[in-house]
């Protein structure tokens, strides 16, 4: 795109891409991490996630003060609006992203690897392919690249598969052998966080969409498969199995 | 808010009348083209604003609509400009008349050396609107009511004009231009001389005058056309590159000339 005639509008504008970027960069880190602390049990690697928040934090709070400062002093308008308020969208899905990460981790520090047993590789599996869609989703935006948003937005139905049948699987275990119980529960809510990071994925690639077309997304969101059959569906309802959210 | 224009003659369109209509609109000063082809439609009871480079047409454009290019030597239009469907270039139209009904406000406020009340009066005298002091008054109050100015002059409507401030003396143009009940105000960079409490009592004028008016608004300031019109509309090298409403001119432009202009990126 052509530049400013102001030229330090338009390093302001590339800084706030770069800073956004970046903080993508510490939400991502944060998710793998997160991921290895439960998949192979790496207590010191939990910790350090739980520690490192902090900054993705503190980076979510001096890009908005960035963004003030853009919004008071240059009074973006067309795509510069759009490049901001895109990007003011897209830090508070990373912070969230952070949180939810910060969670599995500490989640991780409980769960016995041992009881937890072949339903880790599912998580794994689902845990890469969530990676896979932030990354996607960080792609799209930096390079504001269309196909790729769209791309990633229809993928999230995938995520919403695996979580489906990592549901399954792990409610049959928790049948069969009351035991995994607990294990299975703490599993449960680490999908569910994954899930949940897969959204917020969504969340980016539709600002970026936003931001590079000026237009929402075409279209509904992607509908994954149903978590439960309907049945039990209808079961909690009126027994909730367990809580929404931790 | 969508305006939405229909083509047909003063035709009443699902949210807004047109009130204004150009098509092919094109404009000469001797051999030199300043204006291209323009068509757009401009609607009633809002505020159309017209922006774009120094010489880009917006200034040359918004003088067609009350025929004061006919005043410049040498200078041509060709096309149509419709007021209410009627051809205000036919050969039936009085220029003078036409003035009546499409007043203007310039750049430099310029109230007539005289005072006040007869800068308001003036109007409404020549075109036999009034005759008694009474109804002569009634006009000064309900002008000066209407520009906001009433009651900082109620008391010194006998003195010049020209001793108000900058922004009074704009807002008392402005009273003078309501006073002979137009129906269309044109308005060329009205506060560009003005500091922006000036400024912002002007716009608030503007958006109050919009509920009874069709005002169209030549600005350089692009802030002002977002805070002020329901239309924008970009001019540049003589041509109406984009017309559309506001919201969308300053947030998802479909031109790229557009764009890079409103954006601070014209090289």
């Amino acid at each position: 795109m052509v530049a400013h005639l102001v030229k330090s509008y338009s390093r302001d504008l590339e800084t706030l891409l770069a800073e956004v970027g970046r903080m993508g960069g510490l939400a991502e880190g944060a998710l793998i991490g997160a991921l290895d602390a439960v998949v192979r049990g790496d207590a010191r690697m939990a910790r350090e996630v739980v520690a490192r928040d902090a900054q993705i934090d503190a980076a979510e709070h001096a890009i908005e003060q960035s963004i003030l400062r853009l919004l008071a002093l240059r009074q973006p308008m067309a795509v510069d609006l759009r490049q901001v308020v895109s990007c003011l969208k897209v830090i508070n899905n990373l912070e969230r992203i952070g949180d939810l990460a910060k969670s599995i981790a500490r989640r991780s520090l409980v769960i016995d690897p041992v009881m937890a047993g072949p339903a880790l590789r599912g998580l794994e599996r689902m845990g890469l392919l969530v990676h896979a869609q932030l990354r996607g989703a960080l792609d799209a935006f930096a390079a504001q690249n269309v196909e790729q948003a769209l791309h990633v937005w229809r993928a999230d139905d995938d995520i919403d598969a695996h979580y489906a049948s990592l549901f399954r699987e792990l409610l049959d275990h928790m049948v069969a052998d009351t035991s995994t119980i607990t294990v299975g529960a703490h599993l449960l809510f680490v999908a569910k966080n994954l899930e949940r990071v897969g959204d917020h994925a969504t969340n980016i690639v539709e600002a970026a969409y936003y931001f590079i077309t000026g237009e929402p997304m075409p279209g509904d969101r992607p509908k994954g498969t149903p978590v439960i059959g309907s049945d039990m569906v209808q079961a909690s309802d009126q027994v909730r199995l367990g809580p929404t959210s931790d | 808010m969508q305006p939405s224009m229909s083509h047909r003659n003063g035709a009443s369109a699902a949210t807004v009348d047109v009130k204004v209509h150009a098509r092919k609109v094109s404009v000469f000063y001797g051999a030199k083209q300043a204006l291209h082809d323009v068509d757009i439609a401009i609607p009633d009871r809002s505020v159309t604003a017209f922006i774009g480079p120094s010489g880009c047409g917006k200034s040359t454009f918004l003088r067609c609509i009350n025929r004061m290019n006919d005043t410049i030597e040498g200078c041509r239009v060709d096309g149509v400009i419709e007021m209410d469907g009627n051809d205000i270039n036919s050969r039936d139209i009085d220029p003078v008349l036409l003035r009546a009904r499409v007043g203007m406000v310039f750049q430099k406020p310029n109230p007539f050396p005289k005072s006040i009340f007869e800068n308001i009066v003036y109007g409404p005298r020549i075109h036999g609107l009034a005759t008694s002091k009474a109804e002569l008054e009634q006009i000064v109050e309900t002008s000066l009511r209407r520009a906001g100015l009433w009651d900082e002059v109620k008391d010194r409507l006998h003195q010049p004009g020209t001793s108000l401030s900058g922004g009074q003396q704009q807002r008392l143009v402005i009273a003078r231009a309501v006073a002979v009940n137009p129906e269309v105000i044109l308005m060329d960079e009205p506060c560009s001389a003005l500091d922006p409490i000036a400024t912002a009592r002007i716009e608030e004028l503007i958006d109050e005058l919009r509920e009874n008016f069709c005002i169209i608004i030549v600005t350089h300031s692009m802030a002002q056309a977002a805070r002020v019109s329901q239309k924008t509309a970009f001019f540049h090298m003589g041509r109406l590159v984009e017309a559309g409403p506001t919201e969308q001119i300053f947030t998802t432009p479909k031109d790229t000339r557009t764009q890079d202009y409103i954006t601070g990126r014209f090289g």
